[in-house]
């Protein structure tokens, strides 16, 4: 149990993915200018993490591993996560139209995200069994949301400050982002 | 036409050069470039993915049915980057083992696709070809320039030869996750300033 609290806490705040080891840095700039584009892309992300994770673990281990094509694993992936983005946008239109409504136009982007794709080869690469790889996925993504969030609420606050011209945009989110990097490098250590 | 050409592969250079100008990429960008060396061959992976997977998905543009478009490109570029993975895999163990999951990681450069989307898809093979080669060798610049300074000041060293005296204190928030972030972020400033007049 408690090996599972410290695989939590390493993943949500010490590794965080996005200010840690730099995965899904595309949406954390682009969807983060408001505050509800960056809430329904950190619970799209979520929503589709954990489904992955626990998905390429059993294509990895089941499918790949025993016929020796550990190379073809790129391939696999890409491919399981995209199809998986395209049934659950598909499955979420038909049975929970709020849910689609919600997150709509950023399950797409998600296919391209790097954090999704990461993810699933950080579990492989670091050897989880299957309920660690479950926990790494949902862990990580909260990590995810938790990072985007606090960006968001940060930038909407940049939005009223006088920025010099040339830092405008990307530049300062860039450097904002940095700090708050900064701040969760206080998490180092910990575990 | 053969200025075209010349213009496609410039453009990439510096009128909309990765991940300054389009702002897709970052997470290698951010990652690979502790050392000037990782830069450099994360540059030249990316290139080589791009400039193949330009050409290919430029010829068979009109073959690709437009709805299923994503995942036949998806699968165009995964093939590449396995490709990649495995020749670096046999002759550059090193590198490989350094830059780790950010070479399979190329399949989700947004840079890759959004080239494959906004230009393979519309235009010959020759200027896809050349917009692919400009845009590669673009990022690769970006690379090497961020990693130079990020190496040359938190680690004091270039390509792992010390470049300062052994007095050098390494300003070591400049290897760190948060360097990555704010010197990138000063870099598009500096850029910002030299492409305003």
């Amino acid at each position: 149990m408690g090996d599972y609290i410290l695989l939590i806490v390493s993943c949500i705040f010490v590794n965080n993915i996005l200010l840690m080891q730099y995965l899904g840095n595309c949406p954390f700039l682009g969807v983060s200018k408001r505050m509800e584009t960056a809430t329904g892309m950190a619970m799209a992300v979520i929503f589709v993490l954990v489904m992955a994770g626990a998905i390429t673990w059993i294509v990895n281990t089941l499918l790949l591993r025993p016929f020796g094509l550990e190379y073809l694993r790129t391939l696999a992936f890409i491919l399981v996560i995209a199809s998986l983005v395209q049934l659950v946008e598909m499955f979420l239109r038909k049975s929970i139209p709020a849910l689609y409504a919600g997150l709509g136009i950023f399950l797409p982007l998600i296919t391209t995200n790097c954090a999704v794709m990461g993810v699933c080869l950080i579990n492989i690469k670091e050897e989880y069994g299957f309920v660690q790889a479950l926990i790494a996925s949902f862990s990580y993504a909260v990590g995810f949301g938790l990072a985007l969030i606090l960006f968001a609420g940060v930038r909407e606050r940049i939005l009223l400050a006088r920025v010099p011209k040339p830092l405008q945009d990307t530049s300062i989110g860039l450097v904002t982002a940095g700090m708050i990097s900064l701040a969760f490098f206080a998490f180092k250590g910990m575990v | 036409m053969a200025k075209t050409v010349v213009q496609e592969f410039t453009k990439g250079l510096w009128a909309e050069i990765p991940p300054f100008r389009l702002v897709l990429g970052l997470c290698p960008t951010l990652a690979v470039t502790k050392g000037v060396e990782n830069g450099i061959g994360m540059g030249i992976a990316t290139t080589f993915v791009l400039v193949c997977s330009n050409i290919l998905i430029s010829m068979l543009r009109n073959i690709i049915p437009k709805r299923v478009r994503i995942a036949c490109y998806i699968v165009v570029i995964a093939t590449f980057v396995t490709v990649v993975e495995l020749v670096m895999q046999a002759f550059a163990y090193p590198l490989f083992l350094k830059l780790g999951i950010f070479i399979p990681l190329i399949v989700v450069n947004c840079i890759v696709l959004g080239r494959a989307e906004a230009f393979a898809a519309k235009n010959g093979v020759l200027a896809s070809f050349a917009d692919g080669l400009g845009i590669g060798v673009g990022f690769t610049l970006s690379l090497t320039a961020l990693s130079i300074v990020r190496e040359v000041l938190g680690n004091g060293t270039f390509y792992d030869i010390p470049v300062f005296g052994p007095s050098f204190e390494p300003f070591s928030f400049m290897i760190q996750a948060p360097g990555a972030f704010v010197c990138l972020g000063l870099m598009l400033c500096v850029m910002n300033m030299l492409g305003k007049k």
